[in-house]
Formats: C-alpha cells, sequence, structure tokens
C-alpha cells in the first residue's frame, strides 16, 4: 500500500512542481531580461483561473475556456506593462516591489468587485474527470495526468523557443546585457513587453490548470507566489533550466514531505507529538532547503552566464 | 539644520500632540482615538527600525512583520500557560519581554547570517520566504490556535510598577519607548557604526576599500532591527489581546515597507509621518460615503490604495518628506 501511495505522491510532486515551473519561467524570464520584480505575477495566475471559470461558463466547454483565456492572459499582461510596469524598469528593487504590490491590491479588489468575494469552480469535462489505472489498482485523476503532460510539453517548448528560436536569443542576449542588445537595434521596449506578456500567458496556463483542482478564489496567487519566488531563487534568477529543476525538487519535496513526514518523525517522537509537529516541520521543509541551498551558493544552482559575478 | 527650523517645529508639535492626546481624547469624551493612535505609535516604532534597514543600510527586508508576530506569540504563549496549565511566571511581563529580545535577536541573527550573504532581489525574497516560514509554522501549531490565532486573556503582568489593563498607562508605555527608538535611532545614524551602514549603502566596494567588512555592521543592524521589532510585537499583543498567524503575513511586511515610503525613506521621522498616512488613508478610503450602482466604494477602498501606491512610488518619491518644509536631514 505504501508503496502506491508514494508513486500517488510522486505523481502529484511533480504535478506541483510542474505548474511551479509555468510560473517560475515567467517570473525568472522577466527578472532576467529586465531586472524586475513582479510581485504581481501571482495575480496573473489567478485571472487566468477567474478567465477560465468565466470562460467556461460562457462557452459550456473547458477546453474552449481555456483556449480563449491563455490569449486573454496575455492581452491583460501586455497592458499592465505598458500601464504600469513599463515606468518602473530603470527604478531601483524597492519602488518595484512596492509598486507591483499595489497591482496585487488593486487586482484583488477589482476580482471581488466582479465575480464576489466566493469562489468559483471550474467544471470538468467527462474525459478529464475520470481517473485512469496507472499501474494495476492504482487509479489517478486524468486531469492531474494531463497538467504533467502539458508542463513538459510546455517546458520542452520553452526551451525550443529560448535555445532555437530568433525570440530566444534576444532574450539570451538581454539577459546577459541588455544596454548592448539595444546599441545593437534591437527595439528592447517591443521585446519586453512580449517577453512579459508571455510570462503572463504561462502564469494564466497554471492558473486555469490549477482552477479545477484547487478552489478559484481571491488571494489564491499569493502562497504560490511565494513557493515560485523559493524556486527561482534556488535555481538561480534569471535562469529557465534552474527553474524546472528547482520547481521539480520543490513540488516534490512539499507534497512528499507532507505526506510522509509524519510517518518519519514517528519513529523519533511519540506519536503524539509527531503529529502535532509534522504539518508545521512539513510547511517550513522546502524554506529550509532554499536556506541550505543559499548557505552554500548565494546565487542559486544555476545562475545564468555573465550574472553573479 | 538649524536648531529651530520650521521642520523641526513641525516635528515638535507633532510630538507635543501625540504626548498630550489621551487628555483631548479624555476631553472629547471619546477614547476611541487612544487606542488607534496606540496601534499608530506600535505600527511606527517597527517602521522606524525597518527604515534604519531599508532607508539606511538599503537592506530591503521584506518579512519584518515576522518580529512581530514572534514578540505577540511570546504574549501569547506566556499567557495562554499561565491560564490553561497555572504556570503563574509565564504572566510575568518582565520574563516575557526578555524572552521576546532574546528570541528576535537570536531568530534575526540567524536570518541575517544566511541572507544577507545575498544581494538585491534575493535579499527581499529570501527575508520574505524566512518570514513566510515563521508564518506558516504559527499555522501549523495547533496548541496555540493555529490558523484562528490566540485570544490573550491576560495582560502581561509588570508586577505593579506599570498597569497594562490601564489605557493611558499602556499609551504611554508605547509613546515613551517609540521616543527611545526615535533617540536611539538618531543616536545609530549619527554613529561611526551608522556611517559604515550608510556607506556600504552607497558604495560597498569603496567601505571593503578603506578597510571595512560590510557583513558585520549590517548584521548588527538587522538584529538591532529584528529586535526592536519584536518589542513592537510585545507591546501589540498587549494593546489587542490578541494574536494570530496573519500578523505575520507577508503583507503585512509589505505594509510596514509602504509606512516607510510614504513618509519619505532614510528619513528619522518619516516612517511616523508614513505610518499617520497610511492609517489615515485606510481609514478615509474604507469610509467614502459613495456608491455607484449599489456598491459601496468604501468596501472596495484597496482598488484606489493600489493604484495610489503605484502613483506614489511613480511621481512622489521621497513622500510626505518632500512636502515638509525645509532642507532634508537625508542619508545619501
Amino acid at each position: 500500500m505504501d508503496g502506491l501511495l508514494l508513486l500517488e505522491q510522486v505523481l502529484n510532486g511533480f504535478q506541483l512542481g510542474l505548474l511551479l515551473f509555468l510560473l517560475a519561467a515567467g517570473l525568472t524570464l522577466v527578472f532576467g531580461i529586465m531586472d524586475m520584480v513582479n510581485l504581481a505575477h501571482g495575480s496573473l495566475y489567478m485571472m487566468g483561473a477567474y478567465f477560465c471559470a468565466t470562460f467556461t461558463g460562457w462557452t459550456g466547454s473547458f477546453l474552449v475556456g481555456a483556449l480563449l483565456t491563455i490569449p486573454a492572459v496575455f492581452l491583460l499582461g501586455v497592458i499592465v506593462e505598458m500601464i504600469a510596469l513599463r515606468n518602473l524598469y530603470a527604478r531601483d528593487h524597492l519602488d518595484q516591489v512596492l509598486a507591483t504590490f499595489g497591482l496585487i491590491l488593486f487586482f484583488n479588489e477589482t476580482t471581488r468587485l466582479i465575480w464576489g468575494p466566493i469562489g468559483l469552480s471550474i467544471p470538468l469535462p467527462e474525459f478529464l474527470s475520470s481517473t485512469v489505472e496507472i499501474i494495476p489498482g492504482a487509479p489517478y485523476p486524468v486531469f492531474r495526468l494531463a497538467i504533467i503532460l502539458m508542463g513538459l510539453l510546455v517546458a520542452g517548448l520553452l526551451y525550443f523557443i529560448v535555445a532555437r528560436t530568433r525570440l530566444g536569443m534576444l532574450i539570451r542576449a538581454g539577459a546577459s546585457n541588455r544596454e548592448m542588445i539595444g546599441a545593437l537595434g534591437i527595439n528592447i521596449r517591443l521585446l519586453f513587453t512580449l517577453v512579459f506578456g508571455l510570462g503572463a500567458a504561462l502564469a494564466g496556463l497554471a492558473g486555469l490548470m490549477a482552477g479545477p483542482i484547487l478552489s478559484v478564489e481571491i488571494g489564491m496567487g499569493e502562497g504560490i507566489l511565494i513557493l515560485t519566488l523559493v524556486v527561482i531563487v534556488i535555481g538561480g534568477i534569471g535562469s529557465i533550466k534552474g527553474a524546472f529543476i528547482a520547481a521539480i525538487v520543490v513540488g516534490l519535496i512539499d507534497t512528499v514531505g507532507r505526506s510522509f513526514l509524519p510517518e518519519i518523525l514517528k519513529l523519533v517522537l511519540s506519536d503524539d507529538s509527531a503529529s502535532t509537529a509534522a504539518p508545521a516541520i512539513s510547511s517550513m521543509l522546502i524554506y529550509l532547503l532554499m536556506a541550505l541551498v543559499l548557505a552554500i551558493r548565494p546565487q542559486g544552482l544555476f545562475p545564468p552566464k555573465g550574472v553573479g559575478k | 539644520m538649524t536648531l529651530l527650523s520650521p521642520r523641526v517645529l513641525i516635528n515638535a508639535a507633532l510630538l507635543l500632540l501625540l504626548a498630550a492626546l489621551p487628555f483631548l481624547t479624555d476631553m472629547m469624551g471619546d477614547s476611541y482615538y487612544t487606542g488607534v493612535t496606540s496601534r499608530v505609535l506600535i505600527l511606527a516604532i517597527a517602521a522606524t527600525s525597518l527604515n534604519l534597514l531599508i532607508g539606511y543600510g538599503g537592506m530591503v527586508s521584506f518579512g519584518h512583520a515576522a518580529y512581530l508576530g514572534l514578540g505577540a506569540y511570546i504574549v501569547g504563549i506566556g499567557a495562554f500557560h499561565a491560564i490553561e496549565d497555572g504556570i503563574d511566571w509565564m504572566l510575568n511581563g518582565y520574563y516575557q519581554l526578555a524572552a521576546t529580545l532574546i528570541l528576535s535577536a537570536l531568530v534575526a541573527l540567524v536570518i541575517g547570517a544566511i541572507s544577507l550573504r545575498t544581494r538585491g532581489v534575493y535579499f527581499i525574497m529570501i527575508t520574505m520566504a524566512f518570514a513566510q516560514m515563521l508564518y506558516f509554522t504559527a499555522v501549523g501549531i495547533e496548541t496555540y490556535g493555529g490558523d484562528d490565532g490566540l485570544t490573550i486573556y491576560s495582560r502581561s503582568d509588570m508586577l505593579g510598577l506599570i498597569d497594562l489593563n490601564d489605557e493611558k498607562s499602556l499609551y504611554y508605555l508605547i509613546f515613551f519607548s517609540f521616543l527611545a527608538v526615535l533617540y536611539l535611532m538618531h543616536r545609530l545614524v549619527g554613529s561611526r557604526f551608522g556611517a559604515v551602514i550608510r556607506g556600504s549603502k552607497s558604495n560597498e566596494a569603496r567601505m571593503r576599500a578603506i578597510g571595512f567588512s560590510p557583513y558585520k555592521y549590517r548584521l548588527t543592524a538587522f538584529i538591532i532591527a529584528g529586535t526592536i521589532t519584536g518589542y513592537a510585537g510585545f507591546l501589540m499583543a498587549n494593546l489587542n489581546d490578541f494574536v494570530s498567524p496573519s500578523m505575520m503575513h507577508w503583507t503585512r511586511s509589505g505594509d510596514l515597507i509602504i509606512m516607510i515610503v510614504l513618509g519619505g525613506i532614510g528619513n528619522l521621522f518619516g516612517p511616523l509621518y508614513g505610518t499617520i498616512a497610511f492609517m489615515a488613508l485606510e481609514e478615509l478610503l474604507s469610509s467614502i460615503p459613495l456608491t455607484i450602482g449599489g456598491l459601496n466604494v468604501g468596501e472596495y477602498w484597496q482598488i484606489i490604495f493600489g493604484p495610489l501606491l503605484i502613483l506614489v512610488v511613480l511621481y512622489a518619491r521621497n513622500g510626505i518628506d518632500s512636502f515638509l518644509p525645509g532642507t532634508r536631514e537625508r542619508a545619501k
């Protein structure tokens, strides 16, 4: 039985890890090439979930809703970038943190105004809400598998874009020297806007996939934002590869730790104190991991080339 | 700066007003504002100590609310055991105070020692993550109420020296604590230690070249700020009679930073003005008597507050401080 539970939890861990990766990829790209901290990234995730719930309600189909959501969040990201964030690139990080904190307040309240304080749910179509036996005797929800597949697909696509296309080349060049690619005649403003939109779309995708399993509610982006920050700090800010590896590790440790830590603690503590201490300790695990990584490598595991010295 | 510049007069007038406040509210027959102002002053203590890090030291700590919660939880846990288990000494305010100061200093030492190895954005995120770790710890401990928090049925017992149950006594304890912190900051920033902190902010390489190791000084500043804020938490618990994890949530740390920026960063009195402005804005915006399409605007005040914050950041970088007359005693 324990083996099956472990398998299930490992899959859940992957699924959380891939969701985190979608968020972390956008955040780390935005940071890498624009040197910009965007706390409102979690709000875009939340908007993804709300848009998808609304579009699914209108069209009656989750898939159509999802397909409409991604360009909508992309557009929202572009608008936010053009109105508010563009003016902040030249500012210091404190200003960016504060302004994007203001954006979070704005998004949360606007959402409450439009959709009301009660959370929404996203109904899944039949074929996604069933379960499938991954190995005999171990049913697993199809939708969670779909998240894993989607996450891997996007990771592959992102790798292709960043490593093989002209846009990716500009992104990488921008990450190592912003002024230089501007001087070479590249329209950085447009590049920034595009990258921000791309990051927003990825956050929206994460939101619409998380919506059906978690609940769609105000503030849903904030908890996961902190996890995402932990991921990009561990992975090295600006590095897609670092974000991917750190996201999977954080997802696994968090999920598997939460379900097995009580058992492990019972080996050394009494049953009572183990079950009291376990929730507190398991939620601390990833922060301990982060502290450990930073104590050894202050720049994260995989800082991008040319950064960190 | 001359001794009696308009700026000094304005600051002095504000402090005098604060000193007389409980009597003024007595005269108005409404002690509501004594409680509110107590709260403002406690937050101003926390913000003033954070200003040492952000304003003078350039260390943007995004986890300062954690210490506020830490101090408050010590009062809460002390009262909890004194009442539930009859352990009387845990209600002793001096023990609680000592535990608060020692524990917040230790926590600041550990968080600072790791976080200060990093710079810039990494530092912001790590301090935030550490604070979240403490937040989740508080949520996870069911004995002390977990998510719901802990009602404090008995305030700290100061053994007859000062009665914290009396609103006025508590107010003056808070007020004089604030003055003491203000004076401490004034001396600290002007000292050799403060010069190193400020110097490391503007040019770390030069500080190293003339023989200082900024790390030690920064860590010391980090511990001082954490300890003072822990003390503010001790006061806060006694004022609110309640402590919950939400006190340490990262958005509360954000609020503290907003207070500093609203008031004008790197200025001794800035955090006080900022805290007053923050609380006043919250109060004003949330009571806007305007109804559009059946919706009460005040209920959604953060829709206004959020963009306002962005505007302040973009166009009024020095906050309220830039509207005050006289030269700015600003640490460059």
